[in-house]
Parts: structure tokens; sequence; C-alpha cells
């Protein structure tokens, strides 16, 4: 299992300067991938601005969508980006995508929420054929951009086997990856796809004095739209080095094949402090 | 700290003893409206898992109720005048009266102070508490008073059902059915002390109308039951107790708490009686409250710990609760089963027990279902194969055929790679009947050519021992798509073919429109199926599978969603079913092999096939000689909700082979041998289709 780390994009106090050290860092150590998360209203870094210029100072590391809420975007646009960032990085880019839970974002955006599946559904038939034509370009090298769905319904998990390369789960413990994993595969299965999805899953971290509370501060507010759920989100911060180790298990064991973790405070400390534990 | 208990049962007392043994210097108040001798319902289960918790968590009243405890190991099934017994399961009963008075005088000897006969108006009455616990019940006073905060959902269960006690002296939890001109009535019954036991009687809803037990008095319903399970109660009587027929109601709620409020027990979730577990998990709620109530200073994180703790293992009895409730609202399904298969199936109705525990807990019965299995394959009426395979490597006999074990699989475009799995029987990918009936470019079409490319294969695959089925389709409207190593359902931008359906209706939204399929093309298309048909006779392969499913052309015709035909082939299920049948009796007359159907059993879409349809479905298909139902489900169209839990597809072979029926093979997330074996001897497939890997 490849482990990768989030870039504090949405962690209060984030800045430039912190953004390209991380990822510069990043790109130098132990991690495989840098995740970006994706929201309008809110106070983060737009994904594949901060994921571009992350792809500037950086030169192996993948860089992922986890994920970009896709109805908010034009699909030409959202292609077309994709397909530059892609071939900016030469080749790089996971691009993540699903319908997000959030109506604050999608009134900020001016996009009616209902109906949403059915045109992720539509914008995903098109990604591809959009790459594949060269009329909109950059033209991806074939097959394009390594193409994920995350959601955890029915609906989501069909658009997932359709479409995409694989499965992106929006965090939890291990056995709720594991859980969501299974369906995964038989929904692939079911559809007829031949070889297996690719994995994905992530989780939060905070390491060091005074973390902890920070960043359950944090996934509390980030979550404060699900209701008593964020409680137990902000719970399942990883915050001893133990605990993190426990829960890359966990996720290994579960047949993840890439887990990206996330910072919940902002601070290159928090870097350092991770790639130690997972060296 | 100062606790305020709302509520007297079981979880509230356990609650308010073990905090205040936890520290002593707080104030513990638990409210009970009913005095204290006053209890309703008789005796309460336990499983050994649970006296374990209780002894870890107050080792005093875990000596008390160790005592008063009746503890037996065995499950009856009385069904059709035979009592078939299954040992291995430990159980522990204890009278729900006695173990309250364990309770009350522990809570007494610590401290506690419990105010009987208060009836709490308004939870204001309890200003100055500093957690506030309701364990009142699914219709308590907290939930009246905070019930938006939980988000609840509650479910009514159909079936109506009774508590009652009886003198009858019994050493097994024991399962009663019995059928009258009313309906089927069945009953849970299970020894609480050595002279008494629980004994709930439950049936549909018909059944207790027809019974006028609607408005039958609490005697009256007691001489009813009494007088219809007479046999088994052995002139032993039944005992009332407040006992009225209701709705067993399942009570899921998103949270537990708000505030300084938290919820126990039955004021917080519910499961079905028939796995019971209701005391056992209100009594471990206790446990892990006051234990994360131990582990963190703020109030707020110990009851999120308390809820994390709790949520998962609850949610597992639930859904296992789900199952269980389900089998015996549909239990009559089952009535022509062997009773050893009937036992089996309603062992393993939940779920949670499996082939693999139930032959860890009582390897005698599973060697007399496999026994049995075993000889009812081979036709040998008398179970006389005493060593016996397990249900998955019988043999299956088809018509003429023998498949030499019960896993399918469905093989990719190299049959060989798939015979080496060792899979009895292997459904080829699809084969088209015509050029344009291709999925995608790469869709073979059974013509002479792919006969004799086929044959040689076939022959080498007999050799290994497998038996291989032809599946034979039209796409439809699912054609002209492109190669499904780059994603499914993505229709050709070069090089398409033109399509038709039932209806003008594309299946994706880019996807092109297809023609509307005139009675002449359908009249021709069904003599083409048939020469398909004839031209696989050549192939030597062993069966023949139609596709009706998937949302392919002739999905698409049975269908409602996709068929908006007014000719005669639209409409009704008779005319939705009118092409496809006439497909099926042209094949039926020209193929002499056994002949498999595949369906789509659920479309997973509004206004589209359902369960029960597709039971109707099964039953054309049987009497136009169809042999074997292959159920899968959904895919019908492009927008569906589907549900890709474990085993998703089984529950829909169990009902269209023993609704309809017919045999059917399952498919649908099977993963294990160790699903196979539990699905084929409960009898809800007689063939399933084994995910493997290196099928494919």
């Amino acid at each position: 299992m490849n482990i990768g780390v989030g870039l504090p994009t949405s962690t209060p106090e984030s800045n430039g300067e912190l953004l390209f050290d991380w990822a510069r860092r990043a790109d130098a150590g132990p991690f495989s991938s840098l995740g970006v998360v994706d929201r309008i209203a809110y106070q983060n870094y737009e994904p594949f601005t901060a994921l571009a210029g992350a792809a500037a100072v950086t030169r192996r590391v993948r860089l992922a969508t986890m994920v970009v809420i896709a109805p908010l975007r034009n699909t030409a646009l959202l292609a077309k980006q994709a397909a530059s960032l892609d071939s900016l990085s030469g080749g790089r880019l996971t691009l993540g995508l699903a319908v997000g839970a959030r109506g604050e974002d999608y009134e900020a955006a001016q996009v009616q929420s209902r109906g949403r599946g059915r045109r992720f559904g539509e914008q995903l038939e098109t990604l591809r054929d959009i790459w594949e034509e060269g009329k909109i370009g950059p033209t991806p090298k074939a097959p394009g951009p390594q193409l994920l769905v995350g959601g955890s319904s029915g609906e989501a998990l069909a658009r997932m086997a359709r479409y995409a390369d694989g499965y992106m789960h929006g965090g939890g413990p291990p056995r709720a990856f594991a859980g969501a994993a299974a369906k995964a595969l038989a929904a692939w299965s079911d559809l007829g796809r031949p070889g297996r999805p690719v994995l994905w899953g992530m989780g939060y971290f905070a390491l060091g004095n005074g973390a902890a509370d920070a960043g359950a501060a944090y996934l509390r507010q980030y979550y404060a739209f699900t209701g008593p759920f964020a409680e137990k989100i902000a719970a399942g911060n990883l915050t001893s080095p133990g605990g993190i180790a426990d829960f890359i298990r966990g996720y290994e064991d579960a047949g993840c094949d890439e887990l990206v973790l996330f910072p919940t405070v902002s601070g290159i400390d928090q870097l350092d402090r991770l790639a130690e534990v997972i060296r | 700290m100062r606790y305020a208990v709302i509520g007297g049962g079981p979880a509230g007392l356990y609650f308010a003893l073990l905090a205040k043994k936890a520290n002593p210097q707080d104030d513990v108040l638990v409210v009970e409206r009913n005095p204290p001798g006053a209890t309703f319902g008789w005796g309460v289960v336990f499983s050994e898992e649970t006296l374990g918790a209780l002894r870890d968590a107050d080792y005093e009243t875990y000596t008390e109720i160790g005592e008063s405890f009746a503890r037996w190991n065995a499950i009856d099934i009385h069904y059709r005048d035979t009592t078939v017994r299954s040992r291995g399961h430990v159980f522990t009963g204890i009278s729900r009266q006695v173990l309250l008075n364990i309770l009350q005088r522990r809570c007494f000897a610590l401290g506690v102070r419990i105010q009987f006969e208060r009836e709490l108006r308004d939870l204001k009455e309890l200003e100055g508490a500093d957690l506030i616990i309701g364990a009142d019940g699914i219709n308590g006073l907290v939930r009246r008073t905070f019930g938006e905060f939980f988000k609840p959902q509650v479910a009514v269960h159909p079936t109506k059902y009774v508590w009652f006690g009886s003198d009858l002296q019994l050493d097994a939890f024991t399962f009663i059915f019995r059928r009258n001109g009313h309906g089927l009535f069945q009953v849970h019954a299970y020894p609480f002390d050595a002279r008494t036991c629980t004994f709930i009687v439950e049936c549909p809803e018909e059944a207790w109308r027809r019974a006028g037990l609607e408005s039958a008095s609490e005697a009256e319903s007691i001489a009813y039951c009494e007088e219809l399970f007479r046999p088994e109660l052995q002139g032993r009587r039944l005992m009332s107790n407040r006992s009225l027929w209701g709705n067993f109601l399942t009570l899921r709620q998103e949270s537990w708490h708000h505030g300084n409020v938290v919820l126990l027990g039955d004021a917080a979730h519910t499961a079905h009686f028939s796995i019971g577990s209701g005391t056992k998990l209100a009594m471990e709620d206790s446990i892990a409250l006051v234990d994360a109530l131990r582990r963190h200073r703020d109030l707020a994180a110990a009851l999120n710990d308390y809820e994390m703790e709790r949520q998962p293992v609850v949610e597992r009895f639930q859904e296992a609760a789900l199952e269980s409730a389900g089998y015996f609202e549909h239990v009559s399904r089952y009535a022509a089963f062997d009773p050893r298969q009937f036992a089996f199936n309603l062992l393993t109705r939940s779920r949670r027990i499996t082939y693999v525990n139930l032959t860890q807990r009582d390897p005698d019965l599973v060697r007399t279902v496999d026994s049995w299995f075993a000889a009812a394959a081979i036709g040998s009426a008398d179970g006389a194969v005493r060593l016996s395979p397990p249900p998955m490597f019988a043999p299956l006999r088809l018509g003429g055929l023998t498949i030499p074990n019960r896993v399918a699989v469905a093989a990719g475009p190299n049959l060989e790679t798939a015979a080496r799995t060792g899979a009895g029987l292997l459904l080829t990918e699809f084969f088209s009947v015509t050029e344009d009936g291709r999925v995608t470019p790469e869709t073979p079409v059974i013509d002479r050519a792919r006969q004799d490319a086929l044959r040689s294969a076939v022959e080498r695959i007999h050799q290994a021992g497998s038996r291989v089925a032809l599946q034979l389709g039209h796409a439809g409207r699912r054609g002209s798509m492109g190669p499904r190593s780059q994603g499914v359902d993505r229709p050709l931008r070069q090089g398409g073919w033109r399509l038709m359906a039932a209806s003008p209706i594309a299946y994706t939204p880019h996807a092109a429109l297809p023609k509307e399929m005139t009675t002449r093309d359908i009249t021709h298309l069904v003599k083409v199926f048939a020469a398909a048909a004839q031209a696989a006779a050549g192939s030597w392969v062993d069966a023949l599978e139609l596709n009706f499913a998937h949302g392919y052309l002739l999905a698409g015709f049975i269908s409602p969603l996709t068929n908006r035909r007014t000719d005669g082939y639209g409409g009704s299920l008779e005319n939705r079913m009118r092409f496809p049948l006439e497909v099926l009796d042209a094949v039926r007359a020209t193929w002499e092999r056994p002949l498999l159907v595949r369906i789509s059993a659920s479309d997973w879409a509004n206004g589209g096939v359902d369960l029960d349809e597709s039971v109707s479905i099964a039953a054309l298909l049987k009497a136009h000689g169809c042999d074997l139902v292959h159920v899968v489900m959904g895919q019908t169209v492009w927008e569906s909700r589907p549900d890709y839990g474990r085993l998703f597809g089984v529950p829909a072979s169990d009902r269209i082979r023993n609704e309809a029926g017919i045999p059917t093979l399952a498919t649908g997330n099977i993963t294990t041998a160790d699903d196979v074996n539990t699905i084929l001897a409960a009898g809800r497939a007689d063939l399933c289709v084994l995910e493997l890997p290196s099928a494919r």
C-alpha cells in the first residue's frame, strides 16, 4: 500500500509558502502522493490551482483531488483543467470526483443540488470522450488521467464501476473502508468490468503537543454540516504514532492501494512528524 | 456528578449501580413510574459473551444472576409433526422480575436513590442533574421531548405478536410452526427458570384477523393459542401479563445524546425479539456508558465515545434482527421443505450463523443436512449417503445433465482459464445472435466459425470435468458500446451500429436512440434466436442460457420502465413477457438440453420490475420450459439505486426458488465457500456464482 499525505489547503492559517514547502518536502520524503480537498463556500485553496503549484515544485509524487465536486463545474472546463494539470505534471494526476455533500457549496456556486447525481453521471460519461477526442486539449496520454469516483451510495458505486479506474473512500475507521471496498469490488464485478478497481482511502491526523485539540476543533467545524456526526469524525482524528500505525495496518489489510493522511492543523512540523511515523 | 436516570428497567438500574459503584460520592437517582413489584414481560435471554461482560462489570450481581439462571444449549424446531433438535448453542435465561429484584437490592446497598411510582411529566423536574439518562423505552419521555435531535427512524414490522408466559417446562429454545385454517402461526419459547417459560406467538396480520384475534379479549386470545398449540403445551397453560397483540417496532437513531441527555437500551434502539437481544444490548449500553464517563472528564467527549463504541455493535444486531424478522414474515414460503433443510434455514436466517459456525456448534446436525442434501442431489430418497461432501460439492442434476458441483463462474473470453477454477458450470460471455445485437465490437456472434472454435474448447473443458452454458442474447438499446476495459456503457463514437429496442429510449444520456421494433422485427428475431440455438447445439455446450436481464433487448421488453409499447407487446406483464416467451418457446422447441434464463429480479428503480413481479416472471418462464432461473439484479436502466451489500442477490433467488418453485442460480457478491454452503443447505439457491478473480 502506498501512503500519501494531504496538502494543508483547508486548515486554518495556511498559505502559499507553507503549501509549496510542504509539497517539496513530501516529494523528497516517504510519500507517494499529495491530496487536496474541494469546497466552495469555505476558506480553502481551489484544488487544481493548489495542485498546479505543487506540480511546479515536485517531480515524483502523484497529485490527487480527494475529491473535486464535479457537478459544481462545467464539464468541458473540468476536463480541460484536469488534462492541463495532468500534462503539466507529466501524467501525475489522480482525478477523484464525487457529488459532495454540502448544500452550501451548491448554493454558493448557484448550481441546483437536486439531480446532481444524474448530472455527475453525464459528466463521467463525457470526460473520457473529451480527453480522447482531442478537440479540447491538451490531449493527455492515453487513457487519460487516473479517474476515481467517491461516494457511498449504490448509485455512486455503479457510476464508479461504469466509468472510473477505481474508488476513492471518504474516510473513517478501517472497518468502514473494508465494507465500502467490498461493495466497490461487487459493483465492479456486477457490471462486468475486467480486472479490479484501484482503491484509495483517507484519514486525518494531528501530531505533537496541543495539535490534537486544534485538529479536533478544525474537524468539528469542517464537518459541522453533518450535525452530531462531526463529533465522531473529530474523535477519529489520529493523534498518536501508534494510532497511525494501527490505522495504516487496518487499511492495508482491507486491500487499500493508496492511503492519504490529511493534516488537521497547519504547520510544517506535521509533515515531519508523520514522515517519522511511516518511515 | 448528579445523575438522574429515567426508567427502572434493567438498563436504568444497571447504569445506576455501576455509576454509583464507580464514584460513591456521586448522586444517582432513578425515577420509575411503577411500584417496586410491578413488572411486565416474562424472561430475558443472555448469551455467554454478555455474561462475561456482566461478570467484569459487577461481580456481586453477576453471582446472584448466575444462581437464578436457567441454562440450556439446544434449539428445538417443531415443524410438520417432527422435531429437529440442534445442540451446541449456549443460552441462559432469567426471569425479568428476579433480575430487577437483584439489581434493585444492589442499587439500595450502594446508596442509589430509587423513586418508585413517580411519573415525570417534564424533564425540567430533573433540573440540577448533570446528566439525564433516558432508559425509559421506545415511547419514553426523553424521546418525546428531544426526539427530533436524535433523528429517529421507526420501522413497523407487519406481523402480529404477543408475549405470554407458560408453566410449560422446556429444556430448549423452542420454535413451533403450526398451520390451521386461519394461517401459519409460530411460537418462540424459551425457559427462564425451572418452572416457567416465555411463550411468544407470532402470525401474519391476515391470519390474526381471520382468527378473530383483532377483537379478542386477553382470555380469548389465550384460549385460542392454548387450543392451537395443545400438542406442544401438553396440558400446560398460557399466562398473560398485559399480553396484548402488537406490531414490533424497530427503532434506529442517528444520535443517542443531546446536550446533557443520553439514551440507553430500548430508548436508543430496538431489535426484533426473534434474536432475543433487547435486554442484553441494554445492559451492555449501561456498561459502556459508565466506562466512557470514567475515561473522559469532558461530558460531551464521554457521550460521544459511548455512542461510537455502541452504535456499530447495535447496528450489527439490528441487521441480524431484521433478517431474522424477515424470515419469520415469509416462513410459509418454506412450508414444503424437508425438516432438516427447514431447520438449517431457520438456524442460519440472520446471516450471523453460517454453515461453518453451525458446524462448530452442532457438527451432527450439519452432517445430517449434508447427508440429506447429497442423497437428494443424486435422487436417493432415503438419505443413505453417510460420508457426504458439503453441499457445494454435491452434484446438480438438471434434466439429463449432471453438473459436478454447485459453483458457477462467469467466464471471460477464455473459457479454459475459467475451467481451471474447478467450477462445475462455466457461464460463457455474452454471445450475440446477430451482428447488430452485439454489446461492444468485441462481443462474439454465434455463427458457424465460432461454433467450431467453441467445440474444441468445450471438449477440453469436458475432459477437465466442468460443464458449459452458452449465454445467448441481443444487446438491444445497450449495444454499440466501447470495449469494457475502458469502462462500461460508453457509447462508440465511431464505427457504431444501429440499435433497436422495445421503445425508443436511449440507454445513457449520450447513447444512440434505438429504433422501436416492429412486429416483423419481433417475428424475425424469434427465428434468429431459434437458429442461434441450433448453431449452439453444434458446439457441444451442455446448456443454453438466454439473457433476459441487465437492460438488454429482451429485458427491455419485460420492464415497464423501458417498454412503452401500446401494442400486444407492451402494457400488462403478460404482454411485456410475450416476446421473451416467444423466444423461449422457439428455442425450447429446438434445444433439448437444459435451458437457463437470466433475469433481473429487480430494476432497483421506482416503477420498474420488483421482487414480487419477478416471482410471476419466473413462474411464466417455468411454465414455458425454462429449467433454471439465473437471478441477477438491476442494470435495466442507467440510473438506478443498486445495493451491492454482501450476498445482494440471494434474497431474490430465495423468493423465486421457493415461491415460483423453480431451481435458481444465485449471483451477487458471493465470495466464500462458507457462503455457498450456507445458501445451498438453506435452500436459497441450487447453484451459486462464486466470485473468483481467477475466472476471467
